[in-house]
């Protein structure tokens, strides 16, 4: 059976590329950039190629790259160090309700620690209120954060009408974008952007787990929260993960290389698939369509049938996809970003997720709606009485 | 130091002319058990006790709590041994053994000596007079009290003085393998683990049933499955796992029979399938974790519906537990914290809004009989497909 991998917001195949850069590292360069003797100056060289890589996709200096372990660490790097060194300016923190727990979590945490942390509100739509934004922001701001592409239903921020709005109504806050879904998928360049801090996943492109980066502006300062040796000029301390960091640094190359037409390829999937559910029935579509938003994410509840169970019919077919929300007889937490636009419960217990890589084909779509189209008549026969 | 555990046995003691049958079942399931952990062990049977010596990287942690494990150990008393000599060097040995095993105590105590060897000079009256003066010379802030002491000093006098103090709970019970085997009906829920523990503890070898139902059930509801089987084989030593694919006898279930008695008759084709395996694996009965009236279907009349599908006896441990005394059962035998991961089971996916809580045999019966014809295929699709292998404890 040939397998069709269609959760790559969960995670992608690393690239040839990547998987020997990482293995030259671990085999060859696998020195400590720290160390003095030629081993370390190898390794030191490899990691600083891997930055400059990095940098000149963000049109960024090659010190604003800091490496991380994956974007759980660069967002929480984000948002603890920017209030860390905001605290004595003020204490009001801002994201959108429709964040990935790697974001929402660490607010919890701070409103916890003395913090006042707010949500801008989405629509229906995931889209953000610009309106409410503009309210919200005042002088005590500290630090505003917001995805950039949101993972769940690919929903894209205007992040550079939210810089504008924030520069001018909190100047001094800090504007983290977290864009673990959106590097590589669009061009960003935080300083025409207004971004001062984006955090980006090496897993999401093809690089390796365990790698990811926090990209800082030069123009802001933010505490760091590991310390240790020093390294990265004391804003992450540790041996960096110098095969992760290459394998970031070849992934990112890649990723845009190429880009504009591997972005038409992923938007060519996205409608095909988008037309095929369009023809079945009792599809409710949660991704914003086409172009409107990200390339890569379809969102879909099929009515009367759970997530958990079409994903594993599918699986079956060797068809590998995200379940949007969690079984429905047992507790688990609902979908942050489903709540978030308000989708009724019947909705969010169907709701499941296709995300694409260029290396997925039409050929590909097509099966996947064919099986589709053969399952949920059956799994229908079967839902009405699932309890809800 | 010691390096000898006396491990004490409750029932089966007082058994009659099989009594060693039982003995025997216990000390192999010692050796079973000791063999999974590192050290080196040396099990002996003497009269009517069984000890078991410790050498090599043993670790007296890791050892008691393997032998905790076992069904049959009522007590696991850390012994010390001592050479066979004249009472000066035991009133010695037993000096030093209180400074190591009870420093500073001031507690009552009493001696205890069994003179097993009758050629020793004393008997055993005199022995408990001279090591419990010895003790109160050495350790004045002590005293004796005959009838509720705190710590009794036990001695045995063979071909070396054996003395221990402690007594370490073991689970009880008889030794697996002494009462037949059962087939424990074992979904990912609380109850059935810790039914199938209980049943063990009876002494009766588990192999164990799952019925799983893709795509309903994820892979991981099975190896949840799986994780609980491993955790109770802790106790009850390997277990023989059918895992049989319910898909498609649930959905002609579904497609033929009324909503509200789909649980009902669903459970009674799963005790038929248990039976058949039962009748395989040579096992004596089927083990659930049903208890009265905790859903719909455990209800006394679902249970008498249920029992009806199948002529062999049907073990429910748990049928007068309340909810909260099984938890405490299923958090002390460490099953709870895997059973409550939030998987589906083939249970939770087809349930009616209002289940029937009082079915009639007849009317289930009538509901069934419009099943035959397509079932038998189902049925015997379903024990053909079925994946069996053993689950060891880690």
């Amino acid at each position: 059976m040939r397998e069709i991998y269609f959760d790559n917001s969960s995670t992608t195949r690393p690239s040839e590329a990547v998987l020997e850069t990482v293995i030259r590292t671990m085999t060859e360069d696998y020195g400590n950039p720290s160390s003095l003797h030629s081993k370390g100056v190898d390794a030191e060289r490899c990691l600083r190629e891997a930055r400059k890589k990095i940098a000149a996709t963000l049109k960024a200096g090659e010190k604003e790259i800091i490496f991380t372990s994956g974007g759980t660490e660069s967002n929480n790097m984000a948002i603890l160090g920017a209030a860390l060194a905001g605290r004595r300016r003020g204490r009001r923190i801002l994201c959108t309700s429709m964040e990935h727990p790697a974001v929402s979590e660490v607010c919890k945490f701070l409103q916890k620690e003395g913090f006042e942390t707010e949500q801008i509100p989405v629509d229906s739509r995931g889209r953000l209120d610009l309106a409410a934004l503009e309210e919200m922001l005042s002088g005590d701001v500290i630090a505003v954060s917001t995805m950039y592409v949101n993972n769940e239903i690919g929903a894209v921020v205007p992040v550079q009408e939210a810089a504008e709005l924030i520069h001018a109504k909190a100047p001094g806050a800090i504007y983290h974008v977290d864009a673990i879904q959106a590097y590589g998928k669009y061009r960003i360049y935080p300083k025409q952007l207004g971004i001062d801090l984006l955090s980006a996943s090496g897993h999401k492109l093809h690089g390796p787990k365990g790698s990811g980066f926090l990209y800082v502006s030069k123009d802001v300062r933010i505490v760091p929260i590991l310390y240790g040796g020093g390294q990265q000029d004391g804003m992450r301390s540790g041996t960096e993960n110098v095969p992760g960091a290459c394998g970031l640094g070849v992934a990112a190359e890649e990723a845009y290389r190429n880009f504009d037409e591997k972005i038409s390829h992923l938007y060519r999937l996205k409608e095909a698939l988008e037309e095929g559910l369009a023809r079945l029935e009792d599809v409710v579509l949660h991704s914003p369509s086409g172009r409107e938003g990200a390339p890569h994410i379809v969102n879909a509840s099929f009515l009367g049938v759970g997530s958990e169970v079409l994903l594993h019919a599918l699986e079956d077919r060797g068809i590998f996809i995200s379940a949007g929300s969690a079984c429905s007889t047992h507790k688990r937490s609902a979908s942050p970003t489903l709540t978030a636009i308000a989708a009724p419960k019947d909705e969010v217990t169907s709701s499941v997720r296709f995300s694409f890589c260029e290396s997925n084909t039409l050929d590909e779509v097509t099966t996947t709606l064919a099986a589709l189209e053969e399952l949920l008549p059956a799994l229908r026969r079967y839902g009405p009485l699932r309890r809800s | 130091m010691f390096h000898t555990y006396l491990i004490k046995y409750g029932e089966i003691g007082i058994k009659g002319n099989n009594r060693h049958v039982f003995e025997d079942a216990l000390a192999k399931q010692v050796r079973l058990k000791l063999a999974q952990i590192s050290g080196d062990f040396e099990i002996r049977k003497e009269r009517g006790r069984i000890y078991v010596e410790c050498s090599g990287d043993w670790d007296e942690e890791e050892t008691v709590s393997a032998l905790s494990c076992v069904f049959g150990i009522v007590g696991i008393c850390p012994v010390h041994t001592y050479e066979l000599a004249g009472i000066d060097e035991l009133r010695r040995d037993i000096v030093a053994y209180v400074a190591e095993e009870h420093p500073g105590s001031k507690e009552s105590f009493k001696v205890k000596a069994r003179r097993v060897n009758k050629e020793y000079p004393l008997d055993s009256m005199q022995i408990d007079a001279q090591l419990g003066e010895a003790i109160l010379e050495a350790y004045p802030q002590m005293h004796v009290d005959v009838h509720h002491p705190e710590i009794l000093f036990d001695l045995e006098i063979r071909d070396r003085v054996y003395m221990y103090s402690k007594v370490l709970p073991g689970p009880g019970g008889m030794p697996v393998g002494s009462n037949g085997s059962a087939m424990l009906c074992l979904s990912g829920g609380i109850d059935s683990p810790v039914a199938g523990w209980m049943t063990a503890k009876r002494g009766v070898k588990i192999d164990a049933v799952y019925f799983h139902a893709p795509p309903y059930t994820s892979e991981r509801a099975k190896q949840k499955v799986v994780d609980l089987a491993r955790a109770i084989s802790k106790y009850t030593g390997p277990i023989r796992l059918h895992v049989v694919n319910f898909t498609d006898i649930q959905l002609a279930i579904y497609d033929t029979c009324p909503h509200e008695e789909l649980t009902v008759i669903m459970r009674r084709y799963m005790m038929r399938i248990a039976e058949h395996f039962a009748e395989k694996d040579g096992d004596l009965g089927i083990v659930t974790g049903e208890s009265i009236g905790q859903v719909a279907s455990q209800t006394m009349q679902s249970l008498l519906v249920t029992n009806a599908a199948v002529r062999l006896p049907v073990y429910r441990p748990l049928v007068c537990f309340d909810k909260s005394e099984i938890v405490d059962v299923a958090k002390r035998i460490e099953t709870y914290e895997t059973s409550i991961l939030p998987y589906e089971d083939c249970c939770t996916i087809f349930v009616a809004r209002h289940p029937v809580t009082k079915p009639l045999l007849e009317v289930i019966e009538r509901s069934e009989a419009k099943l035959k014809g397509k079932i038998e295929e189902l049925l015997e699709k379903a024990i053909y497909t079925t994946e069996t292998f053993t689950v060891k404890p880690e």
